[in-house]
């Protein structure tokens, strides 16, 4: 960096703790305002310090709830945390309501703590490119944990993975019901399983048959995921969730090349997914534009197929100027 | 970063300060709004001023609407008006509801809340006026 005085105003007013331009900033990222990319710029060095968990689950398991929790644990032991809560916008209305802000064990004065909600907007997936910005934002503005919750269904979970560097999967009891979830992927993704809700009958059931799962499988990439027991509603089990995160990222940390070959590949993701917008962009401007009508013409009439047609624009948008620029 | 199709959606926030446990009227109103395209931020029961206004900080909100059955809203409601001046917050509009007698009614619009809706209010009014009165993005 030369200097913080060619910082954009946002960027050194982010940077200096002002809590209102940094949710101000995090609203021109979800609202896709072109006004922010300069302060993005601006402050993407001064992201990466952030250790980034992510929470997914099925719908109503406590992920909140666990949430609120560490939330609270980790400000006992000092440490800043901040929350993104991502919900699912109804693909109805476009509005949502988002997650009951549970807070209770919250002072408002406290500036180590910072939570936003987030709807998804009907983006693909529920950890979109704006999901990664706003962690980047708080990230920037120096908080050491980000907890990420995601909507609790299907598919998207998934996508955890590519902004977190610790996934924790939260379930219930009667992991029957659950099975269905763990083949749509959420077995995969977790570094840590949570089972939540302790209090209800079961719960060690639950976690000896997960844990004997997790035994049967291969490690991934080295880590064997932990299984952890605990009730956000009475706060048991929190301190050891925290000890098994803790001890994720440590294994992380461990080998150098480690934590760096993880994210790289989550960059290479988000790379490709920012290539894809702007040609998924482009594509949609090709289409709308009438003296372009041809393409769907044909395509229509069964004159051409879809793929030819595809072929055909992908070509004249950007085949053209790639060759100009070779030799 | 591709242009959004349709303008953003108002950001609005529910609270309800106070100690009544009853907030039926609240979830229905946020609802609504929701149904109506809005991001809906609820903050759920016994939020006190201070919180109700960080979370809005935080939530970056277009609206604040405030509901409230104890009987204390004219001890709650200016609080969490003085405490928005404090941090200067002077462009979100504060929206009020529950069972505010007449006369308090008249004294909250005249410090500042915009809207106060009784217990009769139908939603689409409610829904209108939020739309009417939220903040515009910059
Ligand atoms: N008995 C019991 N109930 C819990 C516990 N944790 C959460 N709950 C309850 O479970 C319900 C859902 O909790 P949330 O924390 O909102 O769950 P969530 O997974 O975030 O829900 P979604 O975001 O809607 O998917 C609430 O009624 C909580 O009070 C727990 O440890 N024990
Ligand atoms: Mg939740």
């Amino acid at each position: 960096m030369t200097g913080g005085a060619r910082l954009p105003a946002a960027a050194r007013a982010l940077l200096s703790g002002d809590r209102r331009a940094l949710a101000r900033l995090m609203t021109q990222v979800e609202n896709h305002d072109p006004a922010v990319l300069p302060v993005l710029r601006a402050l993407y060095p001064k992201t990466g310090r952030a250790h980034v968990i992510g929470l997914a689950g099925p719908l109503g398991v406590g992920k909140s709830s666990v949430v609120n929790a560490l939330l609270a644990h980790l400000r006992k032991l000092g440490t800043t945390v901040a929350v993104v809560a991502v919900d699912p916008s109804s693909p109805f209305s476009g509005g949502s309501v988002l997650g009951d802000r549970i807070r209770l064990e919250r002072d408002p004065g406290d500036a180590g703590v910072f939570i936003r909600s987030m709807a998804s907007r009907g983006r693909a997936g529920g950890v979109s490119a704006a999901t990664r910005e706003v962690v980047r934002l708080l990230d920037a503005a120096g908080f050491s944990v980000i907890l990420v919750e995601t909507v609790g269904s299907g598919q998207v979970d998934i996508e955890i993975r590519d902004i977190a560097s610790t996934s924790v999967v939260v379930l219930v009891p009667h992991l029957g019901d659950e099975v269905q979830t763990l083949k749509a992927g959420l077995f995969e993704i977790a570094d840590v399983f949570c089972v939540n809700k302790a209090d209800l009958a079961g719960a060690d059931l639950a976690a000896r048959d997960l844990s004997e799962l997790v035994g049967l499988g291969a490690p991934r990439d080295g880590w064997r995921p932990a299984v952890v027991v605990a009730s956000a509603r009475d706060g048991t089990g929190i301190s050891e969730l925290w000890t098994a995160i803790a001890a994720h990222e440590k294994f992380l940390d461990a080998d150098p090349k480690r934590r760096a070959a993880a994210e790289r590949t989550r960059l290479a993701t988000e790379l490709v997914e920012l290539v894809r917008e702007r040609y998924t962009e482009s594509a949609r401007e090709e289409l709308s534009e009438a003296s372009r009508s041809h393409w769907l013409d044909d395509v229509a009439a069964r004159r051409t197929d879809p793929r030819t047609a595809a072929d055909g624009i992908f070509e004249r948008q950007h085949a053209p100027k790639a060759r100009r620029r070779r030799p | 970063m591709p242009k959004a199709a349709t303008p953003p959606p108002i950001r609005v926030l529910i609270a309800k300060p106070g100690l009544d446990g009853h907030d039926r009227g609240a979830k229905v109103v946020a609802r609504a709004l929701r149904d109506a395209g809005m991001e809906v931020i609820y903050a759920g029961l016994r939020q006190t001023p201070e919180e109700i206004v960080e979370s809005a900080i935080e939530e970056d909100v277009d609206l604040i609407g405030l509901s409230c059955l104890s009987g204390a809203h004219m001890a709650l409601f200016p609080r969490v008006l003085k405490l928005l001046q404090a941090r200067k917050v002077r462009d979100v509009p504060v929206f009020a509801g529950g069972i505010i007698p007449d006369d308090d009614a008249k004294k909250l619009r005249r410090i500042g809340i915009k809207a106060v809706f009784g217990p009769g209010t139908t939603l689409e009014e409610i829904v209108r006026t939020a739309r009417g009165i939220a903040r515009r993005p910059a």
